[in-house]
């Protein structure tokens, strides 16, 4: 992967207090983010899932999860519609609380 | 048998087998570059990760891709006392991570209860407060979450959401004072540039009583391990409070606000809370009165061996690995070689001061061929130690600091 980094203007600001040299400073940087590749897995409702979900994250933030019963994937559902803003409706939620269970899930 | 150097890359260039613990094995050195995508099986269920070289970051355990959280394998513990920054843990709460900062451009905000409000440049803190440095430790609340049993929902990390680093910069107290705090001032409240990608979610602010952020170790840092911090990690300066779980480390600080209440925002309450008992912990189901987290537990850590490593029978061989707390310093570190019967002293490894990995080293010989269980325990001049056995339980997964185990096989 490249890095971008630019480090424009390494000022090296001694001042002549001491002996030592401080840690240069970069005036500016920037980097690019590799493409992201975490994607959920097609089915019924994985478009949904995807509309709402991927506003905020990406799909490995589900696979990695401890695999969740009904009322797991429910309560995680609620928790991201009403505290963290995903603007789904009920009937969305429902359709992707469905799909999470045929993705990560327990009894 | 894995190597005990200290040369960067030095046994790691093996590849992983799949179902290996975290531990030794992750290799993440420059020979690692070259190879094809790496995964790495984490011990938990849906523990399968790839490994992936992040900009300005060697590769490194990915979590997930957005908000980026990577997590550093063990075997870079073993390398020294210092976690290199491209090597270092990357946690972001928010989909918006500016990728692009202009660090001359960038300005701290201190404002609120104060008599003079203050626009500061990095180059202002530089010239005109006392320069700081100081070694802490920076981990995740829910580091080794994954680990827990029941398990819990969150990042599912295993045990390389921390890292130790040498900070530069200036006290926050300094920057306070010189602004004035005033009169019925509560708290102090951090906002960095990371912001939500909707109006409707809270953007991650965090709070700290006047009390912490007046310790005088705690600094605004624009230099980790003498260099500019890498942007993943908060370019171009970060709070750092020692001994104090990540969450209140804002990166990319951008605003300081002395408030005459308690934030009550989403991150301060109900996320990021812990039992309010001696052991932060409760039994599954059960509810219980919640505080905000704060201090670290003790922790420690075997590095020079995974779990699953063969040794040779009848040979000794070195044992290192690293431990810390929450400030009060690391006096002890014990190692058992028959799973908690008995307990040996280790050798602690050079003082960084309190806030720092400290590490250890003692050797370990197998007498005979078979399975030996390797435990590790530290203790700090506090008293405290870690939990022996089962690992302590709360519902968000913070604060794990069970005994760690180590098996090994003598052959």
């Amino acid at each position: 992967m490249k890095t971008n980094v630019k480090k424009i203007a390494l000022a090296v600001a001694a001042l002549g207090l001491t002996a030592c040299v401080t840690p240069s400073v970069a005036d500016k940087a920037s980097i690019t983010l590799p493409q992201e590749t975490a994607h959920f897995k097609q089915g019924p409702g994985s478009d949904v899932t995807t509309i709402y979900c991927t506003i905020c994250h990406t799909a490995d933030y589900v696979y990695m999860q401890p695999p969740q019963n009904r009322a797991g994937w429910e309560a995680t559902v609620t928790k991201m519609r009403k505290v963290m803003g995903a603007p789904a409706s009920d009937a969305d939620a429902k359709i992707i609380v469905d799909y999470l269970m045929t993705q990560n899930s327990r009894q | 048998m894995k190597e005990q150097g200290r040369r960067p890359d030095a046994g790691r260039r093996k590849l992983l087998r799949a179902g290996a613990a975290l531990g030794g094995a992750a290799l993440a050195g420059r020979a690692a570059l070259a190879a094809a995508e790496q995964m790495v099986q984490l011990p938990m269920v849906n523990g399968a990760r790839r490994f992936a070289a992040y900009p300005q970051k060697r590769p490194l355990i990915v979590m997930t891709e957005r908000p980026v959280q990577l997590e550093t394998p063990m075997a870079i513990f073993n390398d020294g006392v210092f976690t290199p920054n491209d090597a270092f843990f990357v946690r972001w709460h928010l989909s918006n991570v500016p990728t692009s900062v202009d660090g001359a451009a960038h300005r701290i905000k201190v404002h609120g209860l104060v008599n003079t409000p203050l626009s500061l440049s990095v180059a202002d803190l530089r010239n005109n407060y006392e320069q700081v440095e100081i070694a802490a430790v920076c981990q995740c609340s829910g580091n080794s979450r994954g680990l827990f049993e029941p398990r819990v929902v969150g990042g599912e990390w295993a045990n390389g959401a921390m890292g130790n680093a040498m900070w530069k910069g200036v006290r926050l107290r300094d920057i306070l004072n010189k602004a004035g705090i005033q009169k019925g001032a509560l708290q102090v409240r951090l906002n960095g540039l990371e912001t939500p990608p909707m109006t409707t979610t809270p953007d991650f602010v965090k709070a700290l009583d006047m009390d912490q952020a007046l310790r005088e170790e705690v600094i605004v840092a624009y230099s980790m391990n003498g260099q500019p911090l890498p942007i993943l990690n908060g370019f171009p300066v970060r709070l750092v409070v020692p001994g104090w779980y990540a969450t209140y480390w804002t990166k990319m600080l951008a605003d300081v606000e002395v408030i005459g209440s308690v934030d009550n925002n989403f991150w301060m309450n109900p996320a990021y809370r812990i039992p309010d008992n001696a052991c932060a912990c409760v039994e599954p189901g059960k509810a219980v009165k919640t505080v905000p987290i704060n201090r670290m537990n003790v922790r420690s850590f075997i590095t020079s061996l995974q779990d699953g490593a063969k040794v040779r029978a009848g040979q000794e061989v070195e044992v290192k690995g690293i431990a810390f707390d929450g400030g009060y310093g690391i006096r002890r570190v014990l190692l058992s070689a028959d799973g908690g019967k008995n307990w040996s002293e280790a050798r602690l490894g050079k003082d960084h001061g309190n806030y720092s990995f400290r590490e250890w080293f003692t050797g370990f010989r197998a007498p005979r061929a078979g399975d030996y269980t390797l435990q590790v325990m530290a203790v700090n001049g506090n008293g405290e130690s870690q939990q022996v056995g089962t690992s302590r339980w709360n519902p968000a997964g913070y604060m794990r600091n069970v005994v760690e185990t180590v098996r090994v096989q003598a052959v």
